[in-house]
């Protein structure tokens, strides 16, 4: 996705996401994920598998994956046309790699759609914990605790199992950056080209638009709050 | 044909959600020529919902379905949209409903667009307009299959009250054992408080207050408001408050009526996560901090001086309109 930074363009009459003078990054979410995937690697002697649904563009953001400590790189060779589209050709990587547990992010940054991991559950059969904020893992037998609204719930759940995580996976200070041996390890790691499975989109981006020009922001002195009052109440209509 | 809703509820109580749901819902019926069918989860009296058009309420009561299950409740949604033969089934923006939602549209094998605000722009081909970019554009969809799943942004279409005859049936549908293999252990909630996501005004703080001990202002200007209180990241990556009160791109979403930012920058990121809220109000001493950038009101100035004194005024206006 676009750097969380990234001033955002559209181009071809507002109908594609202007991607020139763009950095592409790992959603941060997925972050959270891969770092995770990495200690139970550490831990329990996981192998941990990176995917991507995309263009050759992709690949540089899977080789950072890999020098973060993945063990090996899919992508499937197509556009992520929509969020269905992505949850069917990660179904097919997952069905046929056996994989026992499948940690995505929450949702993507660019296109928050937060619906490829549910999808995929629903498409595997894999059990699925939404929001999920902490995940350990013993055997087959899974702890993960997931946010509701105003609070957290803990959650029991076997392996095989599809996880939508975010920041709390692991602490932001923990996040696993690539060093100079994992740059170097990369290059000889495995990154595997599959070709797409037959699926139809589901739904499709007709055009973009960016948000009308605000208005400049009203400036109350310090001295007239009672403005402030008035106006949020009689303006605004808000209190 | 009628259009399905899955009218969310806490402790037997329907969410405002669901009411801004059903709203939604009765204006497509009324340009599609159909009805509003909600299906309701151990809720006892539905009735509520027909101030707000519902036509057909579904009412399943299984002690089982008292925990909030995705899998299971996604199944009784998925039954209750053959059986209404639904072309369009609908889902507010909360946590739990965000979680089935893509589910059912598997299971229906229907297109499915989240972040939906305002009514569609066209019926056939139907096409709706999405946040996108994290707030930082739209994007309109269009969805192709027959039947078609959305979930709509919180506080983006508001209450429209339509008076109708609301019929109530007992709905059982079948489910299987498989549904129940994530189970929930315990659950930890804050009570008495008004959270982020149900909150109509959210008073955030960021480095500004520069220590915990000054969140009293804070807590109390909130109080005042009946509003929810939150944080910037670089609050809660100091621990000066909990992670659950993070607000931003990476943490909380906040779609209120009402943002206050008392010592808040506005970095990109922090904008990104609160900017649907309708009205954004900051209290900054740096008159170049970007957050007066997207603000509609902005007080330039010390947030310990202004944010006591706000507190009053608004205490002293609630005493005289309430």
């Amino acid at each position: 996705m676009p750097d969380t930074t990234a001033k955002i363009n559209f181009t071809n009459g507002d109908t594609e996401f202007d991607a020139s003078g763009v950095q592409f990054v790992i959603n941060p979410n997925d972050e959270f994920g891969l770092t995770r995937a990495i200690w139970f690697k550490e831990q329990a002697g996981a192998t941990v598998t990176v995917v991507n649904v995309g263009g050759p563009d992709a690949e540089a953001t899977l080789r950072k994956a890999l020098a973060t400590g993945a063990d090996e790189a899919i992508r499937v060779n197509a556009a992520p046309t929509d969020g269905f589209f992505v949850a069917k050709q990660l179904a097919e990587v997952v069905k046929n790699g056996g994989y026992d547990l499948v940690i995505a992010g929450k949702e993507s940054l660019d296109y928050n759609g937060a619906m490829v991991p549910g999808m995929l559950a629903g498409l595997t059969g894999y059990d699925f914990v939404n929001g999920c904020i902490k995940l350990d893992v013993t055997g087959s037998d899974v702890t993960a605790v997931r946010e509701i609204d105003g609070g957290k719930e803990t959650i029991s759940a076997k392996l095989p199992l599809v996880i939508a995580g975010q920041k709390g996976l692991v602490e932001e200070k923990d996040l696993r950056i690539p060093n100079m041996r994992g740059i170097m390890q990369a290059r000889t790691k495995a990154l595997t080209i599959l070709e797409p499975v037959a699926a139809n989109a589901t739904t499709k981006a007709v055009k973009f638009e960016k948000p009308a020009p605000k208005s400049a922001v009203k400036l109350i002195s310090p001295d007239n709050l009672d403005e402030l009052v008035n106006l949020l109440h009689n303006e605004a209509k808000v209190i | 044909m009628s259009i399905l809703i899955y009218a969310e509820s806490a402790e037997g109580k329907f969410k405002k959600t669901a009411f801004e749901l059903a709203s939604y819902a009765k204006k497509i019926a009324a340009e599609t020529g159909t009805t509003v069918t909600a299906v309701t989860i151990n809720v006892s009296d539905a009735s509520a919902l027909a101030a707000y058009g519902v036509d057909k309420a579904l009412n399943v009561n299984i002690d089982k379905l008292k925990a909030f299950n995705a899998k299971a409740y996604a199944d009784v949604i998925k039954q209750a949209a053959v059986k209404e033969s639904s072309k369009f089934v609908l889902f507010s923006s909360n946590t739990d409903s965000l979680y089935i939602a893509p589910l059912v549209a598997v299971g229906l094998e229907a297109g499915y667009a989240s972040n939906v605000v305002g009514l569609p722009q066209s019926i056939a081909p139907f096409q709706v307009k999405r946040h996108a970019f994290s707030n930082k554009a739209f994007t309109v969809t269009e969805i192709t299959t027959e039947v078609k799943v959305l979930a709509i942004g919180k506080n983006s279409f508001g209450l429209v009250e339509s008076a109708s005859s609301l019929t109530q049936e007992d709905f059982e549908p079948s489910l299987n054992d498989n549904d129940f293999t994530v189970k929930v252990e315990s659950s930890e909630k804050v009570t008495g408080k008004v959270t982020i996501a149900d909150a109509e005004i959210v008073v955030s703080g960021g480095r500004g207050l520069k220590g915990p001990e000054n969140w009293g202002i804070l807590e109390d200007l909130a109080s005042a408001l009946g509003a929810a209180t939150a944080c910037s990241k670089p609050v809660s990556d100091l621990g000066w408050r909990p992670h659950s009160e993070h607000v931003g791109q990476t943490g909380k979403p906040v779609a209120a009526n009402l943002y206050i930012a008392l010592g808040i920058s506005g970095a990109i990121q922090h904008i990104a996560g609160i900017n649907s809220s309708k009205v954004k109000v900051v209290i900054n001493s740096d008159a170049d901090a970007p957050f007066f950038k997207v603000a509609d009101y902005g007080v330039v100035g010390d947030v310990f001086d202004i944010v006591p004194r706000l507190t009053e005024k608004i205490k002293a206006f609630k005493a005289q309109n309430s």
